[in-house]
């Protein structure tokens, strides 16, 4: 079974309590249609599970079958330096055919985030080191294509529709943490 | 049974585009990656490619090269690679049929093509690592990373 490797640390992207009883990260590509299809299921667990679940994101994006991931995975990380980064992963989710850069730029200045500013982040490639690391992470965890999943550390091999039984599952196996 | 570590990869000469061909011994001087699949188009096949063609840098750190073998034909071959933007030769085990994959013990005679395998050769052309996956599971490319990743400290 493959494992999460680095585990969830500073540098992740989350959203739940630090200490939550169960962990889930997805590995994702914003222009997967796959991705896109788990994206509302992932918001109803995190609805259902409330406290419960700390969800992390990391990228994985298949730049040679989809030309716009790339751009779009560095723009979420750019508005992530504002501070932003879930409201423009929500916003690339739910906008997956549209992801030019220029749109890119729409959606950070929607996001109250100067577009000059974001587009500069785009040319220079800011953050590709930072998407290119999360891929990296990805292959070495064993993740073979996206969304690929892991609940607590441990690659999850079904599909969305069965996500939130192995989390419940993964609630009731998980020992309880003490202060960390 | 696929071939297992410490064999020595047996060579072979096989069709890479429709006019030009690939043999295995002129690889050697850098670590090899063979991957069976069993066909071009499916959809299994076109994720593990997929992923394969995206962890190319990864392979080239360490003077990697990656080739994709199945039995399909060169001109199929040639129309898939360009959908999917493939950056690494794809052979033909064409003719006589699957006689490579069966010489590497990665053949399906029941079904008439390649297991899903995958095979790290070392610079001398000896296998270091294989293996076999369900042929509807995609294996990632964990394993061949480890594999190149270990054959690399065992130089130094």
């Amino acid at each position: 079974m493959s494992h999460l490797a680095p585990p969830l640390g500073p540098r992740d992207h989350t959203q739940g309590p630090p200490g939550a009883r169960v962990t889930l990260v997805e590995y994702g590509d914003f222009e997967c249609p796959h991705c896109g299809a788990a994206y509302p299921v992932v918001k109803a667990i995190q609805r259902a599970m409330g406290s419960k679940l700390l969800f992390a994101y990391r990228h994985f994006p298949l730049t040679r079958v989809h030309p716009h991931a790339e751009h779009a995975a560095e723009m979420a990380e750019a508005a992530g330096e504002r501070g932003k980064f879930w409201g423009m992963h929500d916003l690339l989710f739910e906008h997956q055919d549209a992801l030019e850069d220029d749109q890119l730029i729409a959606y950070a200045k929607t996001l109250g985030i100067d577009p000059a500013w974001a587009a500069q982040a785009l040319t220079e490639g800011r953050y590709e080191p930072r998407v290119r690391a999360d891929f990296a992470s990805g292959v070495r965890s064993g993740v073979n294509g996206t969304p690929t999943f892991f609940i607590n550390g441990l690659r999850y091999e079904g599909g969305a529709d069965t996500l939130l039984d192995a989390l419940m599952e993964a609630t009731i196996d998980a020992p309880l943490k003490s202060g960390g | 049974m696929v071939l297992s570590p410490g064999t020595k990869a047996p060579d072979f000469r096989l069709k890479k585009s429709p006019d030009q061909t690939l043999s295995l011994s002129e690889l050697r001087g850098h670590p090899v990656v063979l991957v069976f699949y069993p066909a071009d188009w499916s959809p299994v096949c076109g994720d593990e490619l997929a992923l394969f063609n995206e962890v190319l840098p990864e392979f080239a750190r360490y003077g990697a090269q990656l080739v994709g073998i199945s039995v399909d034909g060169v001109w199929c071959h040639k129309a898939y690679a360009k959908s999917r933007n493939l950056d690494f030769p794809l052979l033909a085990d064409f003719e006589p049929k699957g006689e490579v994959s069966r010489k590497y013990g990665a053949y399906r005679p029941q079904d008439g093509f390649s297991e899903r395998a995958l095979f790290v050769l070392d610079a001398g052309g000896v296998i270091r690592w294989s293996y076999l996956s369900e042929v509807g599971t995609n294996p990632g490319a964990d394993g061949v990373l480890a594999a190149l990743e270990e054959g690399a400290a065992q130089k130094v």
